[in-house]
């Protein structure tokens, strides 16, 4: 098993590669046909990363997302199937490339990190661990979407203001639905976001004793929430839309990796599982 | 044919501004104008076409006919004083007129090159003509013709797909802002052509509501009957900002009629909602420093122009192959119009006979060996003397004097007969 495992995590890889290539060149030349080949790949990645994590689930006897290497590709595989979700609902054209960019680098950085499988800690043997983390990861694929439409709006929005028209004018969909975008994929990943903070509680009532420690990674992901929290309040009293949500959803992205990677790497504490 | 020549007359919005185009006394309905152009003395076949943009006649006249004075009395009426229509009007001849009149069906001559809009037009304009029987071979030929280059340059050349104008332009980055333009709101300050003309597109792009604000009431209400919109003063400019997404401004104003400091609080009562402002009034009526307040668009005529740029060189290369086609299938007309004239229409025929007396000679004498030169010689003169017999009636037919204004239909008719109808 471990050798399929092995060798499907190397498949994955390279279909992602071919993906993004596919894609690049979609975006470059804006054929059809490509695109069809583009979408049937990112189907192809889907599916390869949701036989991955369930075949690491078998070979470890538990949810694949406490060490870094099975964190980047369940966040990886979150992406890709919140990106379906999304895509099952509206278009928004060129999008894919975005997220097959996103996509092949995360695969790449899971790529760099350890494989081996550790025993699960003993704090962590719990039916919390795919609640808790499993929800945080997937708050975050959705926040990772708005920061995608984010930097895409932003791309569109300086040309337009500029009125210099390059790259990504014909290519870019239009702000309205960059934005739309913005505040689907905000909404989605805020709720689970605070459910993910919720049941992280629970579980830490039950595992540590109390509610909150103020552990770096709980003080982190509690800045993140009220980042969050700021954007999506402005947006729905005041009407805060365009430029500014997509700012905030880089920002707020910037602080999803930060509580991710940054704090288990810098600040370390209690949560730091994944080392 | 020699004797006629065809004759194109026109104004059109490159030569003549609309104030004048609108007093002409040829820009409403057909009928009467038809009767009266064919009234005028000399004139064989005639046709017009009136649109917004421009309005042209074409007439087939005898070539020493003094028509053009005559017409261009009707075109303008009592609006223009005589002196002042040379700097209005323009006129072609002949092959000249056959190329502009492809130019104008295969809308390179339009405000808008590449737009639709016209070919239908021009049918429309044929029908009527047609339908009062002021068209004739020429004309009948001719505008046939100008239809078929139309759809000739739509298949083979790209000019109808890009945004060639600057109203195509204006609605292209409102789509880019908005998405749809399906239930926005446009505004129009002042109620300029151009302002119009940019309002038309958007409404042709499913925008919801056209309201007009212009200082003078009456041309604001105008305006937006047309659109089927609400007038409204410019007094209320700043409430209406509010719900508006879309702005077209064209006031004659001297000066900037609306601040950075103005707008700002009415993008908080919009809720950030993002608003598009089109500046193509000269002097400008938008402060530019607009552009710097977040989720508003600002775009006056120059930067406007400028995305018209960036489609120009695209478009030129198609503007070019689309004028190669007119150049081709006018030189096409051409030589048609010259196959009408009795002269080669008298030499073909007699070519015909004489090549078909060879063929047949030729092919029985060599059978006829054993006859003597003289008697060969015999049979070669019977058979020139049975074809110039027979052709004696129809080539004296054609070079009749005494119906000499029918020489095309004549000359149709023989070559259809003869089967000397080119190819083409």
């Amino acid at each position: 098993m471990g050798e399929i495992s092995y060798l499907l995590f190397w498949v994955i890889l390279a279909v992602s590669f071919t993906n993004l290539i596919f894609y690049g060149i979609f975006f470059v030349k804006q054929q059809e046909s490509i695109r069809t080949l583009a979408r049937m790949t990112l189907v192809a990645v889907g599916v390869l990363q949701t036989l991955y994590v369930l075949l690491r689930f078998l070979q470890t006897g538990y949810t694949p997302i406490t060490s870094q290497h099975e964190t980047i590709v369940f966040f990886a595989w979150s992406i890709t199937w919140a990106y379906f979700s999304f895509r099952w609902r509206y278009t928004v054209k060129n999008f894919g490339v975005f997220i097959s960019l996103l996509l092949f680098i995360l695969i790449l950085l899971a790529a760099g990190a350890s494989r081996t499988i550790n025993p699960l800690p003993p704090a962590l043997q719990s039916w919390w661990l795919p609640i808790h983390a499993g929800i945080s990861v997937i708050s975050y694929a959705f926040l990772a979407l708005a920061f995608c439409g984010g930097i895409m709006y932003l791309l569109l929005e300086r040309e337009l203001k500029s009125k210099r028209f390059g790259y990504f004018f014909s290519r870019l969909p239009s702000l309205d639905s960059l934005d739309q975008l913005n505040s689907h994929c905000l909404a989605t990943g805020f709720v689970l976001l605070t459910l993910g903070i919720i049941t992280g509680s629970i579980w830490a009532r039950q595992a540590w004793g109390t509610y909150w420690h103020w552990d770096p990674k709980e003080t982190w992901s509690l800045i993140t929430w009220f980042l969050y929290a700021a954007q999506i309040h402005q947006r729905f009293s005041a009407g805060w839309r365009g430029k500014r949500a997509a700012v905030m959803a880089v920002v707020g992205f910037a602080s999803v990796l930060f509580t991710l990677w940054g704090v288990t790497f810098l600040l370390g504490g209690i949560h730091s599982y994944a080392q | 044919m020699p004797s006629d020549m065809i004759l194109l007359l026109g104004v059109n919005h490159k030569t003549t501004p609309l104030a004048v185009r609108e007093q002409l006394a040829l820009n409403k309905g057909y009928e009467e104008p038809l009767h009266a152009l064919r009234n005028i003395a000399g004139c064989k076949e005639c046709y017009l076409l009136s649109t917004c943009n421009r309005v042209e006649i074409v007439v087939v006249a005898e070539a020493n006919a003094q028509v053009e004075e005559d017409i261009a009395k009707l075109l303008f009426g009592t609006s223009v004083a005589p002196e002042q229509r040379q700097d209005y009007l323009y006129v072609y001849r002949n092959n000249e007129a056959v190329h502009h009149l492809f130019m104008v069906s295969t809308s390179l001559d339009s405000m808008i090159v590449g737009e639709a809009q016209i070919l239908g037009q021009l049918k429309e304009a044929y029908r009527h003509a047609a339908e009062i029987k002021c068209t004739g071979p020429v004309l009948n030929r001719l505008l046939h013709k100008s239809f078929s280059v139309a759809k000739r340059v739509r298949s083979e050349t790209q000019i109808g797909a890009s945004a060639v104008s600057i109203s195509y332009a204006a609605v292209e980055l409102a789509k880019k802002i908005f998405g749809t333009l399906e239930n926005k709101n446009v505004l129009l300050i002042g109620a300029g052509e151009m302002a119009e003309l940019a309002a038309e597109h958007l409404v042709s792009q499913g925008v919801s509501k056209v309201v007009v604000a212009n200082r003078t009431l009456s041309r604001a209400m105008e305006l937006a009957r047309r659109f089927n919109g609400t007038a409204v003063s410019l007094d209320e400019l700043f409430s209406q900002l509010e719900q508006a997404d879309i702005v077209i401004s064209s006031t004659g104003a001297p000066n900037i009629i609306l601040h950075k400091k103005d707008v700002k609080p009415i993008m908080r009562t919009r809720r950030n909602e993002p608003i598009f402002f089109i500046d193509i009034a000269v002097p400008r009526d938008l402060d530019p420093e607009l552009n710097d307040l977040n989720n508003v668009y600002l775009y006056d005529i120059d930067d406007l122009h400028n995305v018209v740029e960036i489609n120009k060189s695209e478009r030129d290369k198609e503007a070019v192959k689309a004028r190669r086609i007119v150049d081709e299938e006018a030189l096409k007309f051409q030589n048609w119009l010259d196959g009408l004239s009795v002269v080669p229409t008298i030499t073909a025929l007699r070519k015909k006979a004489d090549d078909i007396c060879q063929a047949e000679l030729e092919r029985t004498l060599s059978r006829l060996q054993h006859l003597t030169a003289d008697e060969q010689k015999a049979i070669a003169k019977m058979a020139s003397a049975i074809s110039s017999k027979l052709l004696h009636d129809p080539l004296s037919y054609l070079k009749d004097e005494n119906c000499q204004e029918q020489n095309e239909v004549k000359v149709e008719m023989i070559r259809a007969a003869f089967g000397l109808v080119d190819k083409d």
